[in-house]
């Protein structure tokens, strides 16, 4: 994997010693590769030959415009394209070196790898309880023990379980928006994903709500790959670790956060962020 | 524009400020509403009235030129006739009125009479009273006794004369008919209970020994007596209980047979009525509103309880109520599964082009097709073809007599299940449309299979919709009776299609339902004045029937919306 990543990122020793220390993409170990990946829904083009690492337990982010493939390429790391009829993919998404759009790959097995949350809270009309122990019953685990321990863990996880300890059993339609956010980021982590994908979780909440979220998704880090679409830029560069922009459904420019917003490469990249288009 | 314009507004602009609209919407309201409580006001007065204990009338009736009679018996109704219809049919009416005022008279005594209902013209009924010891009998048969009694007799022999004590005479009526009744609901209970049972069982062994002669050529000869030992020594245990049991029975039918009461009409011929033969006894002319009240209400617990008596023109509907009931559930039981199954497969499933959306159009238009349609299908394909396959491979000891061959509970609900097929695929369809993708792609989000999200989370959220399909599934098969015609409703039902004989749920049997049951008795009935008060009461218990199953379903309905409320979809 270590070749796989020198062979598709050339070192740069100058840009490497500008930029922060503690971010090195080409020292990260590697999660998810994106090679040379287009996609159509259709006849029409979404993504144009996109080829990037997502680094192990860190945060990356997606930015840029509206309609820029940012959420398209997120979720194709789950294959949550697939329900879209017309969608066709060429080139490959390697997460640790095994093709995901490999014929023979378990579709329901991947998404337990690689999780996912919405831009608009889903909880299902079920309890707390019952939207957190979804996963683990769909795996046929119904042991009460094991659920019990696995609901407060996540609850704990996604600092929700204070909020929610005394009424676990009650409907889970009765919590706030960013409680259910957070219940979704527990659901999702209840099944112990790898990586965990965001797509802008916080864009139908208020600002502590997005907040509290943020926080989540700092101490989430320590244990799963995030991958954050946001079209807020001031969120990308609080939350992640590393940021690609994205415009018309090319990868412009992927670099360390710190660098991203500092110090562009990219004119284009340059004129998003200071907030000339978008 | 000026104030005095604006004060006075033109038609146009009256018009236009939506007022004519308003008005319109609430006249359209009010008349439906109206429309559905005159219904129901009509079919109650017209239905329940029937059961009140009316007054007795006697009078005598004098035709110009012919001999007086004494007349007994309830008004019914009055009507108005112009005077030319009177003399036309033979009766010299020298008065100057246009119209003559006629009076339906219930008078009963069928038996002696030969017609229980006679209409008699207003003006020639004179001397009327209403003595108090006018006595009614409700009959098995031959409908209402209306006269006086004369004497209790027991064996024959009198015991109590009406000329002698009047008030002992009434008592000892009255608990010597009491005892009747009891021991006639004893031999009932014994007749329908277990040698019901025995009859069934019987039957059962018939079927057994049959069914081992079908099977000669397969078994040893040895095995083929010893199943017949056993069937012949079920058969005699079964004998044995059978005879034990008729003579208990002939015993309770020679106590039952033990009072009769003299009784004579109005016009003065007696007659000898046996008490096993009375179902009721009373003086309506001495009860009191108290008495009265307490009368309607056992005579409408026995309408909603009993069976059918005297060609469905007394008695009870609760075969009926029960049939209409039964067929319903066992319909809804079909038809959800299979109308959730196809529209999920239309729906989630399939591959959305032309051919789905012909079938959809199809489905949509079988909702359209008339209902005795579905009645003929049912006929031709369910009993005929179904039926007489699977008696010819699982009842072949019964030929020829068919099990499942001829109409019947099954084949009733299966044709309204088909009927009402496309109501629920179009509702669920609806229904699992609604539902938000978001919550589908959360579910396979976290590693569900689309089958596990259906079963887990879409299905459980459209069910509210499902309950709606199956509320108009149920309001439309609860009302329909031309393809019950064929396919196995009749007049008059021997038997429950539930009893306590295994297997309990007798889908083959032939049952009763109440649209038939309103249609038989109003249009096929020997005694159409006896029957005509039914039929408003029979309508009304249907459409309380239907109002019931709906309002259950209705309820299930909003209680699963409430577990799905504050989603929005």
């Amino acid at each position: 994997m270590a070749t796989d990543t020198s062979k598709t990122h050339a070192m740069d020793i100058s840009q490497l010693t500008r930029t922060a220390a503690r971010h090195d993409l080409e020292q990260e170990d590697v999660c998810l590769q994106v090679d040379q990946l287009s996609l159509f829904y259709g006849a029409k083009q979404a993504l144009f030959d996109v080829s990037m690492t997502i680094p192990r337990q860190r945060v990356t982010a997606f930015i840029g415009p509206s309609g820029c493939g940012k959420s398209t390429l997120l979720r194709s790391f789950n294959r949550m394209n697939d329900l879209v009829d017309g969608c066709r993919i060429e080139g490959q998404i390697l997460l640790h070196g095994g093709n995901i759009y490999d014929r023979r790959v378990d579709v329901a097995a991947l998404r337990r790898q690689v999780g996912m949350v919405f831009q608009k809270p889903n909880p299902f009309p079920k309890s707390i309880f019952e939207n957190v122990a979804y996963g683990l019953r769909i795996q046929g685990i119904n042991k009460k023990r094991v659920l019990d321990e696995v609901v407060e863990r996540s609850l704990r996880q996604a600092a929700l379980w204070d909020e929610v300890k005394d009424r676990l059993h009650d409907s889970a339609l009765g919590l706030s928006g960013g409680q259910q956010q957070r219940l979704v980021i527990a659901r999702t982590i209840a099944v112990e994903p790898e990586v965990v994908l965001l797509d802008e979780p916080a864009s139908a909440l208020d600002p502590i709500s997005t907040l509290k979220i943020e926080e989540l998704i700092h101490e989430l880090k320590s244990k799963y790959t995030i991958v954050i679409v946001t079209h807020n830029m001031q969120q990308a560069a609080r939350v992640s670790d590393y940021t690609a922009f994205m415009y018309m459904g090319k990868l412009i420019e992927f670099d360390s956060t710190d660098k991203l917003f500092t110090n562009p490469a990219q004119k284009q990249t340059e004129d998003y962020i200071t907030g000339r288009y978008g | 524009m000026s104030l005095a314009q604006q004060n006075r507004p033109s038609v146009r602009e009256w018009i236009k400020s939506g007022e004519p609209v308003i008005w319109l919407n609430a006249a359209a309201v009010t008349i439906s509403a109206l429309a559905v409580i005159a219904l129901i006001v009509l079919l109650a007065v017209r239905g329940f009235s029937h059961f009140w204990p009316n007054d007795v009338l006697q009078a005598t009736y004098q035709l110009p030129g012919q001999a007086a009679v004494p007349v007994m018996g309830e008004l019914v109704e009055s009507e108005e006739v112009p005077v030319e219809q009177i003399r036309g049919s033979g009766i010299a009416y020298d008065g100057d009125a246009a119209f003559l005022k006629r009076d339906l008279i219930k008078r009963g005594n069928r038996d002696l009479s030969g017609v229980d209902f006679g209409w008699y013209l207003d003006t020639y009924l004179t001397d009327i009273s209403k003595p108090a010891e006018v006595l009614v009998l409700e009959r098995r048969e031959w409908g209402n006794f209306y006269g006086r009694l004369v004497a209790v007799q027991e064996q024959g022999e009198s015991v109590v004369d009406v000329a002698a004590n009047a008030q002992l005479a009434q008592q000892e009526l009255a608990q010597r008919l009491q005892r009747a009744t009891d021991l006639f609901e004893q031999i009932r209970n014994i007749e329908r209970g277990e040698i019901g049972s025995i009859n069934y069982a019987m039957e059962q062994l018939r079927l057994r020994g049959r069914a081992l002669d079908l099977r000669a050529d397969e078994m040893t000869a040895a095995a083929m007596t010893d199943a017949r030992a056993a069937i012949a020594e079920e058969r005699a245990a079964l004998d044995q209980q059978y005879e034990a049991l008729m003579a208990q029975l002939s015993e309770l039918y020679q106590a039952l047979n033990r009072d009769q009461i003299a009784v004579a009409a109005v016009d003065g011929r007696e007659a000898v009525i046996p008490l096993a033969k009375v179902v009721r006894a009373y003086y309506p002319n001495s009860m009191s509103t108290f008495d009265k009240l307490g009368f309607y209400f056992a005579k409408l617990w026995e309408f909603f309880t009993d069976e059918p008596r005297e060609a469905n023109t007394e008695g009870g509907i609760f075969p009926a109520i029960f049939g209409t009931v039964i067929m319903v559930l066992i319909m809804s039981v079909l038809v959800t599964p299979l109308g959730v199954i196809a529209a999920v497969y239309l729906r989630e499933y399939a591959k959305q082009g032309p051919l789905t959306r012909i079938i959809r159009i199809a489905v949509n238009n079988l909702a359209g097709v008339p209902s005795i349609v579905y009645g003929v299908f049912g006929l031709g394909f369910f009993i005929y073809i179904v039926g007489g396959n699977i008696d010819q491979l699982f009842f072949p000891e019964a030929a020829p007599a068919p099990v499942f061959g001829t109409p019947g509970l099954m084949w009733a609900s299966l044709t309204l299940a088909l009927l009402t097929l496309p109501v629920v695929i179009v509702a669920t369809e609806e229904g699992l449309a609604r539902i938000p993708r978001s919550l589908r792609e959360g579910s396979l989000a976290l590693g569900a299979t689309k089958a596990e999200t259906l079963w887990r989370v879409v299905l459980p959220m459209a069910s509210p919709a499902m309950m709606t399909g199956l509320i108009l599934a149920v309001a439309r098969a609860a009302g329909e009776v031309a393809p019950l015609m064929l396919v196995g409703v009749v007049k008059l039902a021997p038997t429950l299609p539930v009893d306590g004989n295994f297997p309990f749920i007798h889908l083959e049997r032939k049952f009763m339902h109440l649209g038939f049951h309103i249609f038989d008795v109003g249009f096929q009935s020997p005694n159409v004045e006896a029957a005509r008060p039914l039929v408003y009461a029979t309508a009304l218990v249907l459409v309380v029937v239907v109002a019931l199953l709906n309002i259950s379903a209705v309820t299930l309905r909003n209680r699963l919306r409430e577990k799905y409320r504050g989603l929005d979809m």
